[in-house]
């Protein structure tokens, strides 16, 4: 029998009804009653309104940024990410347990922050602006400024994502392949590389997702040009200040549509990497 | 056989990308902080963060994480207990909502509360009438921060408390504790580093969260900012090291987090062996 089964039929804990039900109203509370609200709200413009509003030139502009500059930020997590998992897991250097430790940097300190020294880094007069710019690479209001603050929010998405498949990816499996005459290039990709594959898509799926929203790093490093260096949540935040509701909640559901689909899909590939797991 | 080790070129190439990665996208975002909040002496930082209008903002922040993480402790401890020591149908999914507030995005989620409590929204003539005010006052500060931060503790406590399983509390209960004697003498013991993880995360994410407060906050200065929107106000205002010199508190505030962390993981690590 199943451990779980004993506890199902003879569980005499107490508090499930307390536990339960204050889960319930704090969440309704908190997330989904503020959540239908501005759905509410959204169903409340005719469809031509909510159409002409979320599809302005200058929302268009945002929406093609903010993916972009997001997906292209999630392909720098899922390649550097990977290659960072791959070192701290697999290696043994000096300053290993301090680097491990500075991967969740970005995710304790506020975003606000982060955005704030990324663009003095890469001002024209920065620690790296000042090698950088005369190269012509401008981190600073421009999209690829955008595009670092994304990476580093993103990072440690990717490297915690990949880290416990690593670590308990059995080693025997390598050495099956070695003593078959395999070289390490060759059992890296056919042996190692597909067993990490779903880890990685997650990792590189919650970096994306986690970008698309982001605001408060890319505020300060972006310049926030309409057309040219503008995201989609600044231009709520825009629509908000210029008190058009109506234009900030059609951009706002948009985006929560997207968010939605892309949470829909990182649960698919998890469950995917789960099932992978088992199998191997 | 051939080995199952790259070679040692590969190996410190690897690891020389690796540490030239970090140093430039962790390390030096780190020290800049500091190096620019001095950048006109130490002096100026001090007065800097003397400042009347900075120190309402620091007062400000503290306020909303003491009120907005205990709720979400509270949430978390009840949301782990129930999901993790019962079956009932739907918990995935009750699951999967719990992680909603991850996938939106902070401005959005403010503007959620806008639309419910502003002026032109559902609430918003009640509240009028009642002179309440919930946007643009703390109370619109507070429930953003815990919206963003709504899922950590009960993120950290899920897994932790399943992972116990409940034969302990089973015995307790045998042995005729009741309830809450249960709950604070054999789980709350059991689970208590990954609550400590949850609660500090949490704060740290409550006390920095900048997009959704920014979108409630009306940025009324002394009143309304907290410390991020204040480092924002700052640096809009050319003054930069004061910017930076209010920043570096919430870096030391990511640190300590990080540290408790890493504590926490080697005491885990030491229980083990």
């Amino acid at each position: 029998m199943l451990p779980g089964m004993a506890d199902k039929k003879f569980n005499a804990l107490p508090g499930f009804g307390l536990t339960i039900g204050f889960t319930l109203f704090y969440l309704s509370a908190i997330v989904l009653v503020p959540l239908a609200a501005l759905v509410c709200r959204a169903f409340g413009l005719s469809w031509a309104d909510f159409w002409r509003l979320a599809t302005t030139p200058r929302a268009l502009a945002a929406y093609r940024l903010t993916f972009e500059t997001s997906l292209l930020a999630a392909v720098a997590n899922a390649l550097f990410g990977s290659l960072l998992a791959w070192v701290l897991v697999r290696y043994q250097f000096p300053g290993r347990r301090l680097i491990d430790a500075v991967v969740d940097f970005p995710f304790a300190l506020p975003t606000a922050v982060a955005g704030l020294t990324l663009a003095s880094l890469f001002a024209a007069n920065g620690w790296l602006g000042r090698y950088l710019v005369p190269l012509g690479i401008k981190g600073a209001f421009t999209p690829l400024g955008v595009v670092i603050a994304l990476t580093f929010v993103g990072l440690p998405f990717a490297v915690r994502t990949l880290e416990p498949v690593l670590l308990n990816l059995e080693r025997e499996v390598e050495e099956v392949a070695a003593t078959l005459g395999a070289g390490r290039l060759r059992t890296f990709v056919s042996v190692i590389a597909p067993a990490l594959l779903p880890a990685v898509l997650t990792g590189f799926a919650l970096a994306f997702a986690r970008a698309i929203g982001e605001y408060g790093s890319i505020v300060f490093i972006s310049g926030n040009l309409p057309f040219k260096t503008e995201i989609a949540p600044f231009l709520i935040v825009m629509r908000l200040e210029e008190y058009d509701y109506a234009g900030a909640i059609a951009l706002a559901v948009v985006l929560l549509a997207f968010s939605f689909l892309l949470l829909v899909g990182i649960n698919l590939l998890e469950q995917w990497a789960g099932r992978f797991q088992r199998q191997t | 056989m051939r080995g199952t080790e790259e070679s040692p070129l590969v190996r410190w190439l690897l690891i020389a990308i690796a540490l030239g990665f970090c140093f430039v996208f962790l390390l030096l975002p780190l020290a800049n902080v500091f190096v620019q909040a001095l950048a006109k002496g130490w002096g100026y930082c001090a007065k800097a963060l003397a400042d009347p209008d900075s120190l309402a903002a620091i007062r400000l922040t503290l306020l909303v994480a003491a009120i907005s993480v205990p709720l979400n402790v509270l949430f978390g401890l009840a949301a782990a207990w129930a999901i993790a020591k019962f079956e009932f149908p739907a918990k995935t999914l009750l699951i999967t909502l719990i992680d909603l507030p991850f996938s939106i995005s902070p401005v959005v989620a403010g503007l959620m509360f806008v639309v419910l409590f502003g002026l032109q929204g559902f609430l918003g003539p009640w509240l009028e009438a009642h002179d309440l005010k919930i946007i643009f006052a703390v109370p619109g500060i507070v429930l953003a921060c815990v919206f963003v931060t709504f899922p950590f503790v009960a993120r950290e406590l899920i897994p932790v408390m399943q992972a116990t399983g409940s034969e302990q509390e089973q015995a307790a209960l045998t042995l005729g504790a009741n309830g809450w004697q249960t709950f604070w003498h054999v789980t709350l013991p059991s689970v208590k580093w990954g609550l400590l993880y949850g609660i500090i995360l949490c704060n740290a994410r409550a006390m920095g969260e900048f997009g959704a407060v920014s979108v409630v906050s009306g940025h009324i200065t002394g009143k309304t900012d907290t410390m991020p929107l204040r480092v924002e106000k700052l640096y809009n205002e050319y003054d930069a090291p004061a910017a930076f010199a209010l920043a570096s508190l919430l870096v030391l505030l990511a640190l300590l987090t990080l540290a408790i962390k890493i504590l926490m993981e080697w005491r885990q690590g030491r229980r083990e062996v």
